[in-house]
């Protein structure tokens, strides 16, 4: 693996949910983020992928400390984000940035395109004019200078994902943490917005920490990939070992969930139904989180959490009894 | 040949909003066979949910639709509420996005469905009650006698989705209508509701009308599928056609921009859907398409027999070979 860039060690999220029960006030914890460790290299995408409720989200802003984790430390470029005070962390979030799933929220109805993409540069008091700096983005997405001077109602859900982009690379990050970034898109437009990040990452070189649902998306895109249940990561790796040998009996489920547009797959393909919905993360069940859902669960799943361990074709999983 | 249930003739909808008149369907005809899972695919704004919203007669009053839905030979366009009535839930059933907000929060599920049979049927308060828990196990809820008399509130997603497809299931319908039922849920959640959509068809013969826009979900569950681009079809097909050799260049592109294993680089629809206000003239495609021609922009392309395809392209037959997607 290159350089390694982000180093995520034992990262906890837990936030407090107040239960106003009649008159009994309770007080739960909804563990979003359990002892989750992985790292990304330069120049590198982990996809991070799961189902909703999995905390790939809440890892993902955790990352950036736009939530503070519960514990755990996230190690950028050598530094420690925890360690950091406010205006260090604040400088530092140049190098950090992160592209939002709707297009349509993400943007200031009220300002112009050309002062949204140039707001990072003011806030982060980089001298002079900045309306080459906006243009040269503009381009740089695939939008045309002209645009600076419209708003975001002028524009589609494409076209303003590629605003976003523009915006989030003002400040040439070393790393964009990417949350569902085409999800909002339709199929035709989905394509060409991934195709600009991998322009843009073999241009410009930066990392990239790619969050979403949709796992074809994520193969594409990903060069490792991690599967989260739960707020846990259960399997972590290379995308051909994980896409291809999964080991994880639910990333294999996942997998195998996952419609192919290809009908006559579709037919020949073994499909793993999973029983029931996810549980909740205030009460998740002991020993491995997947055991409730899990056909090859034994008396040890519930006992024993299991551990991420290495496997034959070089990813990790965490499961008693992986699938070889 | 299976029976046709449902038949839709040059259908037109249009919305009067304060830019003007705005037409999100312009001539649709789609057949659907009794037992047969029809998938209808298109992107946002491509009229695909208007369509089944005027055969379901659900539009506002503000709409204006023309043209022929006929559902077991009765004309449903301009039928009188009192006749929509009683055609909806008994004939013709439909299930949306979001099943929460189809549910009455403060009525137990088995209420919920009992009031179903019992708008459509003679029964009993009891013997609606039997059947209600009869259908919550058909669509694989487990302990049917105990959910019945929970709320919507104490199922998960999933659950509730269920519960809508008990509920529009109820009465046996001739045609369900799914309006994209899994888009709101996760992914392992929808392997599930499909193979309940699937079960009800097998077991009732009941046929499906799947609105997606994942043609992932189409080539896993549909027989035929229909193709929509600003509100006209443009391509329609068995799946195994339609799959292998796709013939409107709108459906090739679909196909070809989706990500598939392998690294190959994405191939995206050049520009994008067009201002249904002011759709371009002739076939609505020709703005986006590598092969539109000047023809293109003269008159609106109808679906045409081209080999097992019918397909809404003037230049189909001149078009190089696609590749396959199967």
């Amino acid at each position: 693996m290159s350089e390694e860039l982000l180093k995520v060690t034992n990262l906890v999220k837990n936030f407090e949910l107040r239960v106003n029960n009649g008159a009994r006030r309770k007080k739960r914890i909804v563990q979003a983020v359990t002892n989750v460790s992985f790292s990304v290299g330069k120049g590198q995408t982990l996809g991070l992928v799961g189902e909703s409720g999995s905390g790939k989200t809440t890892v993902g802003r955790c990352i950036l400390r736009l939530i503070e984790p519960t514990s755990g430390s996230v190690e950028f470029d050598g530094q420690d984000l925890g360690s950091l005070k406010f205006e260090e962390l604040r400088a530092l979030r140049r190098k950090m940035q992160i592209v939002f799933q709707d297009p349509f929220a993400s943007l200031d109805p009220k300002m112009t395109i050309g002062s949204s993409i140039s707001e990072p540069l003011i806030v982060q008091n980089v001298p002079g004019d900045h309306s080459d700096k906006v243009i040269e983005l503009l381009e740089l997405v695939g939008l045309s200078a002209d645009h600076a001077q419209r708003f975001p109602h002028e524009f589609s859900g494409g076209q303003r994902q590629r605003i976003g982009v523009a915006r989030a690379l003002a400040l040439n990050p070393a790393l964009i943490v990417l949350d569902e970034p085409v999800s909002a898109l339709d199929v035709s437009i989905q394509a060409g917005v991934i195709n600009l990040f991998e322009d843009l990452q073999s241009r410009l070189g930066m990392s990239y920490i790619f969050i979403a649902h949709d796992l074809s998306v994520v193969r594409h895109i990903a060069d490792r990939v991690a599967v989260m249940y739960l707020g846990k990561i259960v399997e972590i790796g290379e995308q051909q070992a994980v896409y291809e040998h999964p080991t994880h009996p639910y990333t294999k489920a996942l997998l195998s969930a996952v419609p192919l547009p290809d009908p006559k797959t579709e037919r020949s393909r073994h499909r793993i139904m999973l029983e029931g919905d996810v549980p909740s993360p205030v009460n998740p069940p002991s020993g491995c989180r997947f055991r409730t859902r899990c056909w090859k669960a034994q008396d040890v799943c519930a006992q024993e959490e299991p551990m991420l361990t290495i496997r034959p074709s070089g990813q990790m999983s965490a499961c008693h009894f992986p699938e070889s | 040949m299976a029976e046709k249930v449902l038949e839709i003739r040059d259908l037109h909808v249009t919305f009067d909003t304060p830019s003007g008149p705005l037409e999100a369907v312009r001539g649709v005809d789609l057949d659907v066979s009794s037992g047969e899972l029809l998938g209808v695919v298109g992107e946002s704004g491509s009229g695909k949910s208007v369509t089944f919203l005027a055969t379901m007669g659900l539009l506002p009053a503000r709409a204006r639709v023309t043209g022929s839905v006929i559902l077991a030979g009765e004309q449903l366009i301009g039928a009188s509420p009192k006749q929509l009535r009683s055609v909806r839930g008994r004939l013709l059933s439909m299930i949306f996005q979001d099943p929460l907000s189809a549910l009455n929060p403060v009525h137990r599920i088995g209420d919920q469905i009992s009031e179903m049979l019992r708008s459509h049927q003679n029964l009993s308060a009891s013997d609606a009650e039997k059947r209600a828990i009869e259908l919550l196990d058909i669509v694989g809820i487990p302990q049917p006698s105990d959910r019945a008399r929970q709320y919507p509130h104490e199922f998960s997603g999933g659950m509730r989705q269920r519960v809508v497809i008990a509920i529009a299931i109820a009465n046996n319908p001739k045609v369900l209508i799914a309006d994209e039922p899994t888009t709101a849920l996760d992914v392992t959640v929808q392997a599930q509701i499909l193979e309940v959509i699937e079960r009800v068809q097998e077991r009732f013969g009941t046929a499906v009308v799947l609105i997606t826009h994942d043609l992932g979900v189409i080539a896993r569950v549909a027989d035929r599928v229909n193709v929509m681009y600003a509100g006209r079809n443009v391509e329609q097909g068995t799946i195994d056609s339609l799959f292998d050799h796709p013939s409107h260049p709108y459906t090739r592109g679909l196909l070809a921009s989706l990500p598939r294993p392998g690294k190959q680089r994405l191939k995206p629809i050049t520009g994008f859907p067009p201002n249904m206000l002011n759709p371009p003239t002739g076939c609505a495609f020709h703005t986006r398409c590598e092969f539109a021609a000047d023809i293109c922009q003269g008159e609106l392309p109808s679906l045409v027999s081209f080999g097992d395809l019918e397909t809404a392209c003037v230049r189909a037959r001149d078009l190089p070979k696609s590749e396959s997607f199967a």
